[in-house]
């Protein structure tokens, strides 16, 4: 198993908003997970992702074997985490190129293996480009600086398959997106994918996943997981909307 | 303690013995003015925090030292010099030592037939005529305590004249070396600049100590750029944690001239610049931009005047401070547009980046706009690192120090980028790197 969360409960500024998560992604699935605003999705993938504003106050994760919540946000990335985020940071000053060598080569040293010269990096990154069509120009520019709201997007997808992880979670990376750069965005995630990782979609749409076809769809309502299926129930959510999930399992109302 | 009018009666008091050294100059027109300098000096109280000036920046621990002037320079090989010298950078250079010109460890001979380049105490000697011209004319010895305290002492430093259609496209570095072995040191560099018509000059102020030892750097150095003229200055101070630095540097600007300053300080004990800048003529470029990073209890305070007196000039102004520590900041920044100037475009802007819980800085931009058809903007932010910012990078796999370290760097690269010299700069990357990277 890839990732395991036992009965995870997070909180913020004293409120709970992680009541009880419980979920297992093996290698090679696809989740989605949807749920209502405010019900807790960006909380579980930041949490995740090891964000220390946010409190774990019990449950466990782990991670390949390993108890996640014991590592700081760098050793859960060089593990292979990402976190694709719902609103990626603006960093002045900071260029993309400059941000994502260093984030490779310290990937590389923490995996033990050599780091990338500037030759070798620049290769590298060619072909990811290609895979989200990312233009040059936003490469030298800095972070997400300036950037318009399909660039950040496609941005972060392209930091993704620079960094090859094992789990990626994706915050909502479909939002806003017209439909040519849901398709890149789709797409870059569909040729990442491989038997040894896992994604998580976090989503409200289930366009979304007519291009990246979920094994697993959960609802996420306040702060608990209240239904799981298979892709059927993200068109039955399209469809009737999350009531129809209130009435099915009545106390979560 | 010393009470403070024994401190002024104690610089008062050791001119009798400077005077008695100078033998022969006394009689010349200089030593006219540092008589009236040492006059005005004692007639001058040394400011508290009850001076607007002077508010937030207590000097009480420097006038808790009686420095003694330097009698001669300690030896210094030049193996000890390059190590503050820009790795590989083609330059003229000056080096002082204590306040000092030590003609051995410099070289300034691939200009010295197109410009005058001296030390200001030969120029001084000979009677120069732009120093008749020049010379304290754009300080003033009578107000400031500490210009006077200059005036009077006056030593040495750098005297530069570049005629009409020179372009001095090497830059020429002034180092100032500081160490203070027995006694406690006191030196007062003196540069005077003049640059004529069209001409171009490139100069690297760069005070920096030999050890850690405590010593007072009272610094002077009046600039005045010609009509069409261009002069880039570079201010680094990387001195000794327990000196005192004080400066002032007074610009005046003819028609159609460009000054840019790019100030670097590291800070001491305390450090107090005053860099006034004033456009004397129409059609003005003056762009003042400042980084300090200071920590520990060391304080630093950055005035600044820009003077709008001529209508069609732009100002452009970026300071920005680093503060870990208890340490301290002030920065004040000063523009005022007078009712001529009309057409006066000038942006200022003062960020601060606090590392610590303890570490503080007041920042006070003030613009004085008498003029009516004028673009001005000022800012002033105080603020610590960005959390979100630092978490996105370590989201990426990127530690934390070298996260804080590509944030600081980020922060630090907008004022370390103006700096017009390739060479330069990289030294500034290498300083900020040593200091965030452990
Ligand atoms: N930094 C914070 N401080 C206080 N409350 C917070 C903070 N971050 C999130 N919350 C609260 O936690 C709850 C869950 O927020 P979260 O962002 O996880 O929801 P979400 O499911 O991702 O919503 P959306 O679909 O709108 O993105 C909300 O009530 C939100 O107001
Ligand atoms: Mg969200």
């Amino acid at each position: 198993m890839l990732l395991e969360i036992k009965d995870l409960h997070a909180s913020i500024e004293g409120k709970e908003i992680l009541k009880g998560i419980n979920l297992s992604v093996n290698e090679g699935e696809i989740h989605a997970i949807m749920g209502p605003n405010g019900s807790g999705k960006s909380t579980l993938a930041q949490v995740l992702a090891g964000r220390e504003e946010y409190k774990v106050t019990k449950g466990e994760v782990f991670f390949k074997g390993k108890n996640l919540l014991d590592l700081a946000p760098e050793d859960r990335a060089r593990e292979g985490i990402f976190l694709a985020f719902q609103y990626p940071v603006e960093i002045p000053g900071v260029s993309n190129t400059n941000m994502l060598k260093t984030a490779v080569n310290e990937i590389r040293k923490y995996r033990g293996e050599e780091e990338y010269d500037a030759m070798e990096f620049l290769q590298m990154i060619k072909s990811k480009m290609k895979l989200v069509e990312l233009e040059q120009a936003l490469l030298s520019r800095a972070v997400n600086e300036g950037y318009s709201g399909g660039e950040k997007k496609r941005n972060e997808i392209f930091q993704m398959a620079v960094l090859e992880p094992k789990l990626a979670i994706l915050d909502e990376t479909d939002s806003g997106l017209d439909i040519d750069a849901l398709r890149i965005v789709a797409n870059g995630v569909n040729m990442l994918k491989s038997p040894d990782n896992a994604t998580i979609v976090v989503t409200h749409y289930q366009r979304l996943l007519n291009y990246i076809v979920p094994d697993f769809v959960h609802v996420l309502y306040k702060g608990r997981i209240v239904k799981s299926g298979g892709k059927e129930l993200a068109l039955e959510l399209e469809e009737k909307g999350y009531d129809f999930i209130k009435d099915d399992s009545g106390v979560f109302v | 303690m010393i009470q403070k009018n024994e401190i002024n009666e104690w610089y008062v008091s050791i001119f009798d013995d400077f005077e008695r050294n100078l033998n022969g100059e006394s009689k010349s027109p200089i030593h006219q003015l540092r008589k009236k300098a040492i006059n005005d000096f004692s007639q001058l109280n040394f400011p508290t925090n009850k001076d607007e000036e002077w508010r937030f920046t207590n000097i009480s621990p420097l006038l808790k030292h009686k420095f003694n002037l330097a009698i001669n320079a300690p030896y210094v090989d030049k193996e000890e010099v390059d190590r503050f010298r820009f790795n590989g950078m083609q330059c003229s250079f000056m080096v002082f030592v204590n306040g000092f010109f030590s003609e051995e460890l410099s070289n300034i001979n691939s200009i010295k037939d197109k410009i005058t380049i001296k030390s200001i105490s030969t120029a001084i000697k000979e009677n120069n005529i732009q120093i008749q011209k020049h010379f304290n004319k754009y300080v003033d010895s009578s107000a400031q305590i500490f210009t006077a305290l200059s005036t009077a002492y006056i030593m040495d430093g750098a005297f530069i004249y570049v005629p009409e259609n020179i372009i001095i496209e090497e830059p020429i570095h002034i180092l100032f070396l500081s160490s203070s072995k027995e006694d406690k040191i006191l030196s007062h560099p003196r540069n005077l600049v003049i640059t004529e018509k069209n001409s171009q000059l490139l100069i690297i102020e760069h005070y920096a100590g030999l050890d850690n030892s405590t010593y007072f750097t009272n610094a002077v150095t009046e600039i005045s750029v010609g009509e069409n003229a261009v002069v880039h200055h570079t201010k680094i101070q990387e001195e000794s944690k327990s000196s005192f630095h004080i400066a002032r540097m007074e610009t005046v600007q003819g028609r159609n001239s460009c000054f840019t300053s790019n100030m670097i300080s590291l800070g001491g004990e305390i450090t107090r610049n005053d860099f006034n800048t004033r456009f004397n003529s129409t059609g003005g470029e003056s762009e003042l931009n400042g980084l300090f990073l200071i920590d520990n209890s060391q304080l630093f305070d950055a005035h600044t005047l820009i003077d709008h007196a001529s209508p069609n000039c732009n100002s452009h102004e970026l300071y920005r401070g680093i503060l870990d520590g208890k340490s301290r900041g002030v920065f004040n920044g000063k523009v005022i547009v007078r009712r001529d100037a009309q057409k006066t475009n000038a942006f200022q802007e003062n960020n601060n980046i606090i590392l610590s819980d303890e570490a503080l800085v007041d920042t006070k931009p003030q613009l004085e706009i008498f003029a009516d058809d004028v673009k001005c903007s000022h800012g002033a932010t105080v603020g610590q690192l960005d959390n979100e910012a630092l978490f996105y990078l370590k989201s990426r796999g990127i530690g934390e120090e070298k996260s804080r370290d590509i944030l600081i760097h980020a922060f630090a690269s907008d004022v370390v980028r103006r700096i017009k010299i390739d060479k330069i700069k990289d030294h500034i990357e290498n300083i900020l790197t040593e200091k965030f990277n452990n």
